[in-house]
């Protein structure tokens, strides 16, 4: 036991030796292990954070926007007028696994509440868009079938419209002016509070009413546009299916040529969830490459303490070869220590990180910083590893010291 | 039984060569305790490391308990070292951040030896049980010498090489050191070999190599 025990006590008892030589040199090492840490736990914190925004608005969204992906001048979309009403029905009718379909047609408008005004985004729309985007109310209700059939002068609003307007009071009852168009307020959302695309900033009412207030676009078929189609789909593991259904049906209704690009975009949430996720990813690791970068300034600073160190102790290793000591031995002995060293400052170094992570988290209340296990171990891995690369060289050069001349170092 | 046949060593200064062993021949017997004498220069010291196995020589050959030491590998020296060895200098060389017991357990352990009850049972043999904890610095130069005999003998290797062991200490102490090595020499039996350039000291010893140039001047028995 003590055989394998001692070069490990004789180590640290080195380290002891010259604190603060020893502590400085961690320094460079807690500083790059307690960065990574820190940048990994935020980064990946607001990985969670996007991810779980994206996913309370539906799981199972898929939504269907005009115009193509790419073509001259990019993504086309916004002016194209592709996507239809017509369109919508469609879907809903011939399309398998799919639970509600919901057009939108959606503009800005001036919103007037007695003495208070604001502009919002108002999506006119079917009843089934609150099933499909997973809202709620907070007071009164969404629209029904019946405010829609008959066009009903009727809004909701989303949580920040509704406080902008009125306030901490209950809008429910009230009447606002939409583009000068009197509605009735018949609920108000649930905050979500989401970081993107949250419905806490929009207005929403039948299609039908918005309709009316406003001029409506057709295509050459006299079809009606719409700016987007939500629908939600039985189950996330459909999306594909889905997606792949809807896109043929499209491209039968919309007479595309077999070589022509789609003229619609489809995005499920899982897609979406996937290309965030690979942006976040690409994000955190770069950030933990700059922060490596501080972990290989680190691992320098070791080397060169190791190099003085053995310099300094010529004479013991000296006497310790006189004594007997194989090249191996000396060899190990500042491995160890080199080692020792920066798995010290790596340990300092996540309960630094794990401090800062925590602290960011604290005062970014939307942000909740995680710590995995991986990085903890990636963390303390790398900074043993760094001991041992940059150890190599001086323990090297110690081991090979000629025992004579080291006898007559001073 | 140690024999040194026509050793020569060179050593290369930068572009000149310089020749401190011209052909050194001798021969000491098992359990013999051998001064080696010489003015400065006259390579005693070279001779010691080359019995020590701490350098090898140019040309010559070296048998150590019957076998040819002198083209060994690094591995192979260090290996003869820790098993048949034990040096004593005269600055003693204790390792400065360890105790007295944790000095002669680091001769035991390169040995191979992990048995604290020996490195303890030599440290009271040179007199130190008590001292056993303090550090090299908190004792003085006859104690600090007698932690190194302990750590030398400890072992209990064939061949003791002592580097004036007295030389800096005061005559009361190196008197004592002196004795104290006869006497573990005679309990002992292995052979002690002792470089010196104090006639005195010389006189505790069996026979007396004088060493001149690089060459065995003449041979004494006392």
């Amino acid at each position: 036991m003590t055989r394998f025990l001692d070069p490990l006590l004789s180590a640290w008892s080195s380290v002891v030796a010259h604190k603060l030589r020893s502590f400085l040199t961690m320094l460079g090492i807690v500083i790059g292990v307690a960065s990574v840490i820190a940048l990994l736990a935020i980064g990946q914190g607001a990985q969670a954070e996007i991810v779980s925004s994206i996913e309370s608005l539906g799981a199972n969204l898929v939504q269907i926007y005009p115009g193509s992906f790419s073509g001259p001048g990019g993504v086309r979309g916004g002016a194209t007028q592709t996507l239809t009403l017509e369109d919508a029905a469609a879907i809903e009718e011939q399309i398998a696994h799919i639970t509600d379909v919901a057009p939108v047609i959606q503009s800005s408008a001036q919103l007037i509440a007695g003495q208070e005004n604001t502009s919002a985004s108002v999506t006119g729309t079917t009843p089934e868009y609150r099933t499909v985007y997973n809202l709620e109310t907070e007071t009164g209700a969404f629209f029904s079938d019946y405010d829609y059939d008959r066009a009903a002068r009727v809004v909701v609003l989303g949580a920040t419209v509704a406080e902008d307007l009125f306030g901490e009071a209950d809008p429910v009852g009230e009447t606002i002016k939409v583009n000068g168009n009197i509605a009735h307020v018949i609920g108000v959302l649930k905050e979500k509070g989401a970081a993107m695309m949250s419905p806490d900033d929009g207005v929403y009412a039948p299609l039908t009413f918005v309709q009316q207030t406003s001029a409506q676009q057709r295509t050459a078929q006299g079809d009606h546009v719409v700016s987007l189609v939500a629908l939600s789909v039985e189950d996330g593991g459909y999306s594909e299916e889905v997606t792949e259904a809807i896109t043929k049906l499209l491209r039968t209704r919309h007479r595309l040529l077999a070589e022509a690009e789609d003229d619609f975009r489809l995005m499920s949430m899982e897609e979406l969830v996937a290309q965030v996720s690979e942006a976040m990813d690409i994000m955190v690791i770069f950030l933990g490459a700059v922060a490596a970068i501080s972990l290989l300034v680190g691992g320098i600073g070791v080397m060169n303490i190791m190099l003085v160190s053995v310099l300094e102790r010529t004479r013991e290793i000296g006497i310790r070869k006189a004594l007997g000591a194989q090249e191996r031995d000396i060899w190990i002995q500042f491995l160890i220590e080199a080692a020792l060293l920066s798995f010290t400052g790596g340990l300092i170094g996540i309960a630094s990180g794990w401090g800062i992570a925590a602290a960011v988290g604290h005062f970014v209340s939307e942000l909740t910083p995680l710590v995995t296990a991986n990085a903890i171990i990636l963390a303390v891995s790398v900074s043993v590893g760094i001991g041992l690369f940059f150890g190599f060289y001086p323990a090297f050069q110690a081991s090979r010291l000629n025992p004579i001349d080291a006898l007559r170092a001073e | 039984m140690i024999r040194l046949e026509e050793i020569t060593k060179t050593y290369q200064m930068g572009s000149r060569e310089l020749t401190v062993l011209h052909g050194i021949t001798f021969r000491i017997e098992p359990g013999e305790m051998v001064a080696i004498m010489g003015p400065s220069g006259s390579g005693k010291s070279t001779t010691l490391h080359v019995l020590g196995c701490l350098d090898q020589p140019t040309t010559g050959r070296y048998f150590l308990d019957g076998k040819d030491v002198s083209r060994l590998s690094r591995h192979e020296l260090a290996t003869v070292r820790a098993q048949k060895i034990g040096f004593i200098f005269q600055s003693y060389n204790l390792l400065p951040r360890m105790s007295a017991l944790e000095n002669v357990k680091l001769g035991l352990k390169y040995a191979g030896i992990f048995d604290t009850s020996l490195a303890k049972e030599a440290l009271a043999r040179v007199g130190l049980a008590e001292r056993a904890g303090h550090r090299p610095t908190e004792l003085s130069g006859g104690e600090q010498q007698r932690v190194a005999i302990a750590r030398a003998l400890s072992k209990r290797p064939q061949v003791i090489l002592a580097d004036e062991p007295t030389g800096n200490l005061d005559s009361h102490s190196s008197a004592e050191i002196m004795n104290m090595l006869v006497e573990l020499h005679r309990e002992q039996g292995n052979t002690l070999i002792m470089i010196t350039h104090e006639p005195d000291m010389a006189t505790y010893c069996e026979r007396i190599i004088h060493l001149m140039d690089g060459l065995v001047l003449r041979e004494e028995r006392i």
